[in-house]
């Protein structure tokens, strides 16, 4: 997406901007120089910051970070960029100013001392002004025109240039005056930044944006069910293009920074690399390999069901591997998670001890949703993880409505794509999971959607786990039963029989049964073996036994038979010796008669 | 201010006291030539010898521009008596110049 040629169009140019992946370079289109903020992602947003030489209206309601913009624009041009300022400050004292901004990390009495920042705080008070007919600003102009020159200031920031409308009777004097005032501005080449209050139906409640055409900024301090959300747009940008989304953006310790929150598209890279889910059985479930690297992780089960357990292998899974994790908790403290992880047989504290894992925590309810999720992703850009846990994406839910979490997972989950890195997330659903649905409906955006369970049965509730889906691999459809061992998570597999789903107690007892009665089965088949060998031998011994009796008659027969023949020799013997003895008989004869 | 129960004796002897005046100016222009003009008619008319004025050009010294919090131009100040006024604009509008300057023209009208 980024584009490589010279001088492209507009479109390319905002193609190449808002490109979520890494930070992109800052381009300087041609005609209009740029003078950066400093704000960390609003000159990505606007392609290098505001116009140079030219005034920059902000506009946006009370408490919603102008006067902070304003300062950090001074503080960084004076310290990063070699151009001293001017604040013109029409609200604020300059003690109370130095005070404010002290809260980012900024010394402006230091920049003061150096001559590289001048306050005038430029004050007004209508009660004690009498007018008594005509009259022009430029005690203003001077005053001003003395503070640049004083430090050769290149920026100046006026805050809020409205109040003069409360402070002096006469609008039309007045618009006129201001009117001067930006064209002399610009004639002085400063580059300026001019806050005004948001108005109804306006930007301006004075309409200042009909003065100010350059470059128009509105800061949006929004608060929805107590929990406010900083959220930041550039309106107009003559002459440049820029990114038009609103976009959340953060005023804490560090400063202010804005995340352009660009949807990257869906054109990340799809790893085909798989990495261990850190439990082996589970990895088993999945084709023995584990989820893909980049994917996006659902853990979904009820209280106690074990997704944090799950979350924790992963992570130690990840860390093991020697890849930097990033934790978001969300509802348990460091402490507390590494603690209750010990249980389990995971050394959370040893990783954490030495780099690879990191722990950030906060309180949703604490936050608007879009600050949560800037801070999440500018904790990713710094800390740069190869695996993210976030847990749980339920108690987001109390930041935002429902949408808006959507959208904000949607981000998020690009976000994180476009960076390789493999998430996980774990949801706290309520009553019957296996309808299968979230309160949050990620569904759509998630890769791996594990379902963790929490049965009853014969008065004990057992955990059960089951892959849900799991895009682009095959895996295992079993429930599997989910057991928390002091030595992590065990899987195994569940009975499934004639009365559902066994697990637990049930389960032992059921497999106690079933070996039972297959020992019984066994003795049976035992039994009526030796029965079919008893009745063989039986028979045998019958077949023995007739034969027996009929060798015995063959043998009679034999005998009678040879004994006739014997008898027959000796009748012919004795015949023989008769007629010899009778001498003249003729053996015919004495056959006739006999 | 805090100063409710000063505010009533001063009023009282303001015809008495001393007035230090601050005329802001930027340049000679149309409008500061007609202040200074007006600032002259009114003291001279109203204040008689009880007053002091001290004309500043900030083109000649932007850096008191500042310090006396001007911003329109003309700017007159009422150091004294105190509490400080200010008073914009060209001075044309006499009723309230007197006005801002404390002094009423019905108490010192003759």
């Amino acid at each position: 997406m980024t584009c490589a040629v010279p001088g492209s169009g507009p479109a390319r140019e905002a193609a190449a901007v808002l490109s979520g992946a890494g930070r992109p370079a800052i381009r300087r289109p041609p005609g209009i120089a740029k003078s950066p903020t400093g704000v960390s992602g609003l000159d990505e947003l606007t392609g290098g910051g505001l116009p140079a030489g030219r005034a920059t209206l902000v506009c946006g309601g009370p408490g919603c970070g102008k006067t902070l913009l304003g300062a950090t624009f001074l503080v960084k041009g004076a310290t990063e960029h070699g151009e001293p300022g001017v604040f013109a400050s029409f609200e604020e004292r300059r003690d109370d100013l130095v005070e404010n901004v002290a809260s980012l990390g900024y010394d402006l009495e230091d920049l003061i001392a150096r001559r590289l920042l001048v306050i005038d705080h430029v004050r007004i008070e209508r009660s004690e002004i009498e007018e008594t007919g005509e009259y022009d600003l430029e005690g203003l102009f001077i005053r001003l025109g003395f503070a640049i020159d004083t430090i050769g200031a290149k920026r100046v920031v006026l805050d809020t240039v409205e109040t003069l409308f409360a402070g002096l009777g006469n609008a039309t004097i007045l618009r006129a005056e201001l009117r001067r005032l930006f064209g002399w501005l610009k004639d002085k080449g400063v580059t300026t930044i001019i806050t005004g209050e948001r108005g109804e139906g306006q930007l301006t409640r004075h309409g200042l944006e009909e003065y100010v055409s350059d470059c128009v900024i509105l800061l949006d301090h929004r608060v929805a069910d107590q929990v406010s959300t900083r959220r930041l747009r550039v309106v107009k940008y003559r002459g440049s293009a820029h990114g038009t989304n609103e976009y959340p953006f953060l005023i804490d310790e560090a400063g202010i920074s804005v995340m352009p929150l660009t949807s990257a598209g869906l054109d990340y890279a799809a790893s085909g690399e798989r990495i261990s889910t850190g439990i082996p059985e589970l990895d088993e479930m999945m084709g023995g390999l584990g989820y893909f690297r980049g994917s996006t992780i659902l853990v979904s089960g009820m209280a106690g069901s074990g997704k944090s357990a799950t979350a924790a292998h992963f992570a130690n899974a990840a860390c093991g591997r020697g890849e930097r994790c990033l934790y978001f908790a969300f509802e348990e403290s460091p402490a507390q998670i590494v603690r209750n992880m010990r249980s389990i047989g995971l050394d959370l504290r040893g990783w954490v001890d030495r780099g690879f894992l990191r722990f950030a925590a906060n309180r949703p309810s604490l936050q608007g949703l879009e600050m949560h999720l800037a801070r999440m992703l500018r904790d990713v850009e710094v800390i740069e993880p190869r695996a993210v846990v976030v847990d749980p994406i339920s108690s987001l839910m109390t930041a935002g409505l429902g949408s808006d979490v959507h959208a904000m997972l949607l981000r998020l989950i690009d976000h994180l794509k476009g960076r390789a890195v493999t998430a996980l997330f774990t949801n706290l659903t309520h009553g019957n999971v296996e309808q299968a649905r979230t309160d949050v409906e990620v569904s759509s955006l998630i890769d791996t959607w594990l379902l963790l369970m929490n049965r009853e049965s014969d008065g004990e509730y057992n955990r059960q786990l089951y892959i849900l889906k799991s895009r682009g691999m095959p895996h295992s459809n079993q429930l599997r039963e989910f057991l928390l061992t002091e030595e992590g998570i065990r899987l195994r597999p569940v009975h499934v029989g004639s009365g559902g789903v066994l697990t637990g107690s049930a389960r032992l007892a059921q497999e106690a049964k079933e070996e039972a009665a297959l020992l019984l089965r066994r003795r049976e088949v035992e039994r009526r073996e030796r029965e079919l060998a008893r009745k063989r031998r039986q028979v045998e011994a019958r077949v023995e036994a007739l034969r027996a009796e009929m060798e015995t008659q063959e043998e009679e027969l034999h005998q009678l038979l040879a004994e006739a023949a014997a008898r027959e020799r000796q009748f012919e013997r004795e015949r023989e010796m008769m007629a010899r003895s009778r001498h003249a008989a003729v053996p015919g004869a004495g056959e006739n008669d006999g | 201010m805090g100063e409710a129960d000063d505010l009533a004796p001063d009023a009282v002897r303001g015809g008495l006291r001393t007035y230090r005046l601050r005329l802001y100016v930027a340049g000679q222009t149309r409008r500061s030539l007609a202040a200074i003009a007006n600032l002259d008619r009114i003291c001279k008319e109203h204040l008689a010898d009880r007053y002091t004025v001290e004309l500043i050009d900030l083109l000649e010294k932007p850096q008191l521009a500042a310090g006396d919090q001007i911003l329109a131009i003309p700017t007159l100040i009422r150091a004294l008596p105190e509490p400080a006024r200010r008073i914009i604009g060209d001075l044309s509008n006499t009723e309230r110049v007197l006005v801002g300057l404390d002094l009423s023209p019905a108490g010192n009208g003759p």
